[in-house]
């Protein structure tokens, strides 16, 4: 690394732990004063599901592996958006800046976003599933499910936390983070949609287990992807 | 710009007789597969371009990987031409295999997990010329596609184990079941030899594509002098 950053003050690890804390706290304080990025996605999610219900057709009968998709569709948009908002308002009040000045190690910028980023997605997906629930009059909060769609978060918000910094820095960011995150989260996306609908259909955890070893797979693996090249992402 | 060097006019010339003769043993000294006929000689040509297109993206992830260490233009320029060139064979693949399978299978497409995952590298790799293009400043430009290349290149790996874990009903080649086809010597040797050739073309066009990419990167200084 050509700039390596000044090294931290006291014991690195707590002082990097310490700047996490420092930037989620930061989003979510921001978060709960204005409410636009949740309440966003929220709607937005809930949109999707309206289209879907007359696109597919959906009711109560409806199967179980349909649900996944639409779940995991509904989630998958409403992550980009997410991601895509909560970098722009780094980008574009200046506060990236900010925080590449600060003399903490950058991949603390990264987690402290990504972690950021997932909080929202799960107060997302915590409120659309009872939602759903109650639409179709089943029950989506099942132990196992609540486990899968944990996992594909993280696996997804990891690599969209770092695509979304590349793409609000180029010309196109508002299209360019779909085009650039769906191909590369494929496997997150294919591996959760199948655990979920593993999970709703009832089937027995020989045929689940091989989907949920992919999103841990997946999620660590980009999880260190992640951490190793996001200084290369924010250095200007 | 220098003048062509030796090596390159000779590939020039070289590679399109190579092609020809690839053309000349596929159809004549390869033999007729039993149960698929004629249309199973697209193959050859079919796994040398699939071939070629997975080097070239393993090409663009390692100069993506030392252009960061090294911050040296050229590996910036070496990775976009490889993914463009790569992205060209890859696509000759997916449709050459497509031309196969309206014969074989009966149909154009099949969302196959291996046809499916061919089909998003292909993607993938387009999303990386689309995050090019979305950027002005070149070194920019470089670090997100050296960083896009990485993630692209780790994606695909696992993008196949996916498909793995669901069941597929393409050809193996590594492995002897049913459905996999049985390769006789002369098929081997026609394999191979495509591949060879393939593997010549790649090389012949990404040496001028990368000529190309030096020439576009001096107008760019050039450019940027003058505005300065």
């Amino acid at each position: 690394m050509p700039d390596s950053s000044p090294p931290p003050p006291r014991s690195s690890l707590s002082a990097f732990i310490q700047a996490v804390r420092a930037i989620i706290w930061k989003d979510l304080a921001a978060e709960l004063r204005s409410r636009e990025l949740i309440s966003a996605m929220l709607v937005f999610s809930l949109l999707m599901i309206l289209i879907f219900n007359f696109a597919l057709e959906l009711d109560t009968q409806a199967k179980a592996s349909i649900t996944s998709g639409v779940l995991w569709a509904t989630f998958a948009f409403a992550g980009t958006l997410g991601f895509n908002r909560s970098m722009a308002t780094e980008k574009d009040r200046g506060c990236l800046d900010g925080l590449l000045l600060a003399p903490v190690d950058r991949s603390a910028i990264f987690f402290g976003k990504a972690i950021g980023n997932l909080v929202f997605m799960l107060i997302v997906e915590a409120i659309i599933l009872p939602v759903y629930s109650v639409l179709y009059n089943t029950n989506l909060i099942k132990p196992g499910l609540l486990l899968v769609i944990l996992l594909g978060s993280v696996g997804y918000v990891a690599v969209g936390t770092l695509l979304a910094s590349m793409a609000v820095q180029a010309r196109t960011r508002d299209v360019l983070l779909p085009i650039l995150l769906f191909p590369v989260a494929i496997p997150v996306l294919i591996a959760a949609v199948k655990g979920s609908g593993g999970f709703l259909e009832g089937a027995s955890m020989a045929d689940i287990t091989p989907w949920l070893n992919l999103l841990v797979v997946y999620d660590v693996v980009f999880i260190a992807v992640a951490f190793m090249i996001f200084d290369y992402v924010v250095e200007e | 710009m220098h003048p062509q060097p030796r090596a390159l006019s000779i590939l020039n010339i070289v590679t399109p007789l190579l092609v020809l003769i690839a053309i000349l043993v596929v159809i004549f000294y390869a033999p007729v597969e039993a149960n698929m006929g004629r249309v199973q000689k697209i193959f050859y040509f079919h796994l040398s371009a699939a071939w070629v297109g997975m080097l070239g993206f393993g090409v663009a992830v390692v100069a993506g990987v030392a252009y960061l260490v090294t911050r040296q233009r050229k590996w910036d320029i070496a990775g976009y031409a490889a993914v463009e060139v790569s992205l060209v064979f890859f696509l000759i693949a997916i449709v050459a295999g497509s031309i196969w399978a309206r014969r074989t299978w009966g149909t154009w497409w099949t969302w196959d997990p291996r046809l499916t995952s061919a089909a998003i590298v292909e993607l993938v790799y387009a999303a990386y010329l689309m995050l090019r293009q979305g950027i002005e400043d070149p070194d920019r430009r470089a670090r997100f596609g050296a960083v896009y290349a990485i993630v692209a290149f780790i994606s695909v790996p696992i993008t196949f184990l996916s498909i793995r874990i669901l069941r597929t009903i393409h050809p193996d080649l590594t492995q002897g079941d049913s459905s996999g086809m049985g390769l006789t010597p002369k098929m081997v040797q026609t394999m191979l030899f495509s591949l060879f050739v393939f593997s010549f073309v790649f090389v012949d066009l990404f040496w001028h594509r990368l000529r190309l990419g030096q020439l576009v990167d001096k107008i760019e200084q050039l450019r940027l002098k003058i505005t300065e």
